[in-house]
């Protein structure tokens, strides 16, 4: 009894903040306080964190190298666009057309592809991101190598918001859950989680398929915000910076995502004048972090609850 | 066009025959670049994603020692090939010695920002603008072999792609140094045991790699005239696919893949759409991954637990 009492009151906790966080910000933006230039790094703050944890969840806690997620974002981006610029539909179903198409990829790309392993998925992820984004330049319906321009902006801050935190909440539930353990065990052995029955193949396309679904709800919010979309955007550098962002905050660690995600952004924001120190950069990241901490700044750990009690001393 | 004289069957062959000259000058630098790839990886288990771009670095040592040195087309080449087989021992010693122990997705990520470091240090360095190769280092000349053009680049880029693969093939074959090679890329521990420092066999397997893909970097300023600091990627890859495709780690196996890659290439541009010619790259990788993990030339070893 007073277990569930504590966990009801620590839920409530837990989305009072949430809510709060949003409605400070949302007041900011009505206030007219945040002007165009933090509006926009607040947007690919959240789109970045949507990504970084969508990716994790492949990445990390699948342990299966993903080179690809930028392709699943460009599905997403020209599904929804295609559903509410050509087809005049409400933004509602282009995002659930985003969501569906990415994921409709992601199956159709993993069930082939998670059968090899390590660096040759890596390699296959990237070819396919690599192939869907040359095959969108061919495709004179959505204006080949041009992309379209002129997309309403349809994105707010409350969809956004909430978008990231039903990724999060989404992924954190997945891999809390029986699923998640299958999930992790076969990052952690795959032998050996085979050997206990687990169908190895149906959960790797499992998180692979539920990744590449927000990736694509990444695309679409993307696209309706940033007015322009071409699949140029969506190369494989792109995949390579969520890369940085999952591999910095910690293979497996969520809230390793996120602050990662929230830092490369910054950062981003601040080199905006500088492009090239930022790839430097962004490659030392990468070369520091694999020799001197291979598993991330967070590790597998999350940062929460427990971590404030260790760091402030408080009671069990 | 000369060849539009002819009428029916010899122009269709003719113009065939054209392609494939086109394609064996292409597949000649894949595969140069492939066998680094494939050296590297036979002997530590990584994809050097970084490959592709000391081609990038090898284009412009030789860009600049002609335009600065005003050496010629060889020396340029030659040039090329020590800077990158330094570049490419250093890149082993700082980035991936380390990673020696650590899983293979460690080392690949390693790899992926190399790479990236490499393409902007660059830029940083001179700029992301593309840079003319210099027609004077190479004046245009063409052949007409009985209504098959050649030009004097494609003669260049094939014999100086022959030549430095048979002098590869005796380094591997003939020498001690080959010999200790190929015995740590079948047994690292063996090896040690029989006395072969592994560090610097790895350390040369890296500079002979590099020195290829300079080669192949000066050849590629040559075929396309102009090199950027972004040159490398696409046909990095493409040559990755090659090497993959003749069954990673096989010698043979990535020159045969890089010349299929080549003339693949120009026929796919030649007959059917130039759009879809990178397509074509990943699509095979793709065939072959499913189908044929290990490669034309590969055999099965199967997975020990």
């Amino acid at each position: 009894m007073q277990e569930t009492k504590h966990k009801l009151i620590r839920f409530c906790g837990e989305v009072l903040v949430l809510v709060a966080l949003f409605t400070v910000i949302q007041y900011l933006i009505t206030a007219g306080m945040l002007d165009m230039y933090y509006q926009i790094n607040l947007t690919s703050m959240c789109i970045n964190i949507i990504l970084a944890v969508s990716l994790n969840l492949i990445n990390g806690f699948t342990g299966q190298l993903s080179l690809g997620h930028a392709g699943f974002m460009a599905v997403g981006a020209y599904s929804s666009v295609i559903m509410t610029q050509f087809l005049g539909q409400p933004f509602a179903i282009g995002i659930l057309a985003a969501c569906a198409a990415a994921a409709v990829a992601g199956f159709i790309i993993g069930v082939p592809t998670l059968r090899l392993k390590g660096d040759y998925l890596a390699i296959a992820t990237l070819a396919f991101g690599e192939i869907i984004r040359v095959v969108l330049m061919n495709i004179d319906y959505v204006n080949g190598p041009a992309g379209i321009v002129g997309i309403d902006k349809l994105t707010t801050w409350p969809l956004l918001y909430w978008s990231m935190i039903i990724t999060i909440l989404v992924v954190v539930n997945l891999i809390n859950s029986s699923y998640g353990r299958a999930i992790v065990s076969v990052r952690e052995d795959e032998v050996a989680a085979e050997l206990m029955g687990i169908n190895t193949t149906r959960y790797k396309v499992i998180a692979f398929v539920i990744g590449a679904m927000f990736a694509g709800l990444a695309g679409a919010l993307y696209a309706h915000f940033f007015y322009i979309i071409k699949p140029e955007t969506f190369n494989f550098l792109k995949s390579f910076d969520i890369l940085v962002m999952v591999v910095l905050g910690g293979l497996g660690s969520t809230t390793g995502a996120i602050i990662a995600a929230i830092f490369i952004t910054v950062l981003t924001a601040a080199l905006q004048s500088f492009p090239a120190i930022r790839m430097i950069l962004y490659a030392l990241i990468l070369i520091i972090v694999m020799i001197y901490r291979p598993q991330g700044l967070m590790g597998n750990k999350e940062f929460g609850r427990e971590t404030l009690n260790r760091i402030w001393g408080g009671r069990r | 066009m000369p060849f539009t004289v002819y009428k029916g069957e010899v122009a269709i062959m003719l113009e065939f025959l054209q392609q494939l000259v086109n394609g064996l000058s292409l597949g000649a630098i894949y595969a140069l670049i492939a066998l680094g790839y494939t050296m590297v990886y036979g002997i530590i288990m990584l994809i050097n994603f970084a490959h592709g771009d000391i081609m990038m670095v090898g284009a412009f040592v030789g860009f600049y020692s002609i335009t600065l040195l005003g050496t010629n087309i060889v020396m340029a080449m030659i040039f090329a090939m020590i800077a990158c087989a330094v570049l490419g021992v250093l890149i082993e010693k700082i980035a991936y010695r380390p990673l020696r122990k650590s899983t293979r997705i460690a080392a690949l990520i390693t790899a992926i920002g190399m790479s990236l470091f490499l393409e902007y240090m660059t830029i940083f360095l001179i700029g992301p603008q593309q840079k003319v190769f210099p027609h004077s280092a190479f004046p245009h000349k063409e052949y007409d072999l009985m209504g098959l053009l050649i030009t004097n680049k494609d003669i260049f880029i094939i014999i100086s792609a022959v030549v430095l693969m048979l002098i590869l093939q005796y380094i591997i074959k003939m020498t001690k140094t080959g010999k200790a090679m190929r015995a740590v890329s079948v047994d690292r521990e063996a090896a040690v045991l029989m006395g072969i420092s592994v560090d610097k066999t790895i350390s040369i397997t890296f500079a002979i790699g590099s020195a290829l893909a300079a080669a192949a970097g000066v050849m590629v300023g040559v075929y396309y005239n102009t090199i950027n600091p972004l040159m490398g990627i696409i046909p990095g890859l493409k040559a990755f696919v090659a090497a993959v495709l003749g069954g990673i780690g096989i010698i043979p196996g990535a020159m045969v893949g890089g010349f299929v890659m080549g003339i693949l290439e120009t026929f796919v541009s030649g007959y059917g759409s130039s759009l879809y010619r990178d397509a074509v790259a990943f699509g095979v990788l793709v065939l072959i991954l499913l189908i044929k993990p290990t490669g034309l030339f590969g055999k099965d070893t199967g997975e020990k637990v």
